[in-house]
């Protein structure tokens, strides 16, 4: 470990996604998107494309307050030991329209 | 109490949120009780908040396991926001700061359901009950009283403000009922609910000022009366009998493909008054939209609405339809649909006035804005558009000229911009007679105002009903007049009036030629099913 404790090991990933679920970020695709985003230590960040603010990927809250509509591009943002895995596995879950999988 | 809530049988009216019927005592939900609560040290007012987060948390998880389903997803979202760090941080920093823990909780909360309430969509909006439920809940849990359910009886006509899923989930269902809300929304989570249970349900009903000890809800025309005499329980019962037998058989042939008469394939659209008449339950079924209005979209508190706001209207009904056809309506203002800033105050006779297109060509600079919204759309699907209260064929071209414009005014913005085909409704006498005269690729008969005109009797005035019968051999031979010209033409004609909807009227109509009808989306079983019987040997021809 270096003295930068704050710093996370390994660099930034960022991937972008469409929106293609039918009624955009609504209730049942963000408690999904969070849920797995919890599963990762990985600090993510998301943003509508050409939205200034990013906001974290693990609140329900945010993720709605986002009002991504369909067909908008969605900005993936990850750090820290398992970010490419968290990337990888959110970009899937939003490009295969938030599948329904076991509890 | 005034005299009039004395009065048994009292009515009220609202929007249909869930088909069905219910007979049942009333019950009447008050909204939170807004208990005192004396408020300790931080720490212990974060202990508190944290054991009533937990407890809550509990309750909705074990609601949502024993629901199941749909009722589980929707419960996942409170849950979810229980587990949110971001919506929670705030709330802990407010508690250290002193404030109480209820006083932390709502605020958050109600900045969160402020938020929803003004998003432009009906479904974000609709998600503030959600947030209220979960409000509620930690609140109640908080001063003590509440996870506990609500001691309703089965089978009850239950009354509320607006009632919340989790609320909804805690009341036992397994013996019917029904629920009317004085607010609320068809697109709720908790409308939903009750459509996948099959409880009958109405919103919007404004405010019920009565106590009463049974209700009945009538969720097919969206009425809930309060105390019924026995003749009012009576006529609801045959109603209700007659609707269950016959969606029972309708809601099967609703599920086969076509309907066909004669060899011939009848083709059955809807009329929808709003974009949210597509939630009806039947709507998926129908072989397109035969007659949006656009109206509602001049009943806005904004005023007039721009074109971005109708564009997205006319889009999000487009996209619904996919392929199938979808027939748009321009503004029908004027007669008995007065708007401020848009139709002519004090005329004598506002049914004979500047009312359909002759208003939208009087007034320009408003239709220009609605051909634009409606060229843009075009893009998405199969549309077409009709103007309403045409007279002479010189008012379709002027409206056409108008239109051909706005697509060569967009298409110069560098904005995609199609021409739709252009028909008209034939609701004047004189355009009926003239038919022929009409350049256009298809003929929609308006039978309501038509036969307004034809038998000179104002459609609103009761004592006329009997004189203004859709059936009166003038109107026939209008219809088949106007049929017969558009085969011949190979011009598409349908008929949207109310005569589509009723099964009185349909085998005068197949017989004069129509093969294509709109109606209310709640009529589409009974006309699938009474054209079925009309084909099998029913007493058609």
């Amino acid at each position: 470990m270096t003295l930068e404790t704050h710093e996370p090991n390994g660099q930034v990933i960022t991937r972008s996604v469409r929106l293609v679920h039918e009624a955009g970020m609504h209730a049942r695709p963000a408690v999904k998107l969070t849920k797995l985003a919890k599963k990762f230590q990985a600090q993510i960040s998301i943003r509508a494309s050409n939205a200034a603010d990013w906001i974290n990927a693990k609140s329900v809250a945010k993720v709605m307050a986002l009002r991504a509509a369909r067909d908008s591009i969605l900005e993936i943002k990850a750090s820290g030991e398992d970010a490419e895995g968290a990337v990888a596995a959110l970009v899937d879950l939003v490009a295969a329209d938030f599948p329904d999988t076991g509890p | 109490m005034n005299k009039r809530a004395n009065i048994a049988g009292l009515a009220y009216r609202g929007r249909t949120a869930s088909i069905g019927f219910a007979h049942g005592p009333f019950v009447l939900v008050e909204g939170a009780a807004n208990g005192e609560r004396i408020a300790g040290a931080p720490s212990d007012e974060e202990d508190a908040l944290r054991a009533a987060l937990v407890s809550a948390g509990g309750r909705i998880a074990a609601l949502a396991m024993a629901a199941g389903g749909d009722a589980a997803q929707i419960l996942e979202f409170q849950v979810a926001l229980l587990e949110d760090e971001d919506l929670l941080g705030p709330v802990f920093a407010a508690i250290a700061e002193g404030r109480p823990a209820h006083l932390a909780w709502s605020c958050a909360l109600d900045e969160q359901i402020a938020d929803y309430k003004s998003a432009a969509d009906e479904y974000l909006q609709a998600r503030s009950s959600d947030l209220a439920d979960l409000r509620d809940r930690v609140l109640r849990t908080l001063r003590g009283g509440g996870n506990e359910s609500l001691g309703i009886p089965g089978g009850a006509v239950i009354c509320a403000d607006d009632l919340p899923p989790s609320q909804f989930l805690e009341i036992d269902w397994s013996r019917g009922g029904g629920l009317a809300l004085f607010r609320g929304s068809p697109t709720s989570h908790v409308a939903m609910l009750a459509r996948a249970r099959g409880i009958p349900m109405i919103v919007q009903l404004g405010s019920v000022s009565q106590r009463a000890k049974t209700a009945l809800l009538d969720g097919e025309s969206a009425t809930l009366e309060l105390d019924p005499t026995s003749e009012q329980v009576g006529q609801f019962e045959r109603l209700r009998d007659s609707h269950q037998r016959n969606r029972a058989s309708a809601r099967a042939i609703l599920r086969r493909p076509a309907a066909s008469w004669g060899g011939e394939k009848i083709r059955l659209l809807i009329n929808i008054q709003r974009v949210d008449d597509l939630d009806h339950a039947d709507a998926q079924y129908a072989d397109g939209i035969g007659l949006m209005r656009t109206e509602f979209l001049l009943g806005g508190e904004a005023g007039l609405p721009d074109e971005d706001t109708q564009y997205r209207a006319y889009d999000s009904v487009l996209r619904w339809a996919g392929k199938r056809p979808v027939t748009i309506r321009t503004f029908d203002a004027g007669g008995d649909k007065p708007v401020p800033g848009f139709t002519i105050d004090g005329e004598a006779n506002p049914f004979l006035g500047v009312r359909g297109l002759r208003l939208c060509l009087a007034r320009p600079d408003i239709f220009a804005v609605q051909l634009r919204a409606l060229a843009r759309a075009g893009v998405r699907g199969n549309l077409k558009v009709m103007f309403p209260m045409v007279t002479t064929p010189d008012e379709l071209e002027a409206g056409r000229r108008l239109f051909v414009d706005a697509v060569a005014q967009l298409q110069s913005e560098g904005i995609a911009a199609t021409l739709p085909d252009v028909g008209i409704m034939v609701e004047v006498p004189a355009a009926a007679l003239s038919v022929e005269c009409f350049d256009a690729p298809f003929f929609s008969i308006g039978s309501n105002d038509l036969a307004q005109y034809v038998t000179a009797c104002d459609r609103t005035n009761g004592s006329l009903a009997s004189l203004i019968d859709p059936l009166h051999p003038a109107m026939l031979s209008l219809i088949k007049h106007v049929t017969d010209h558009a085969r011949r033409a190979g011009s598409g004609v349908s008929l949207c009036g109310d005569m589509a909807g009723d099964p009185r009227c349909i085998p005068a109509l197949l017989t004069c030629g129509l093969r294509e009808l709109s109606v209310n989306p709640s009529a589409l079983a009974l006309v699938k099913q009474t054209i079925d019987g009309l084909s099998h040997g029913g007493a058609g021809v």
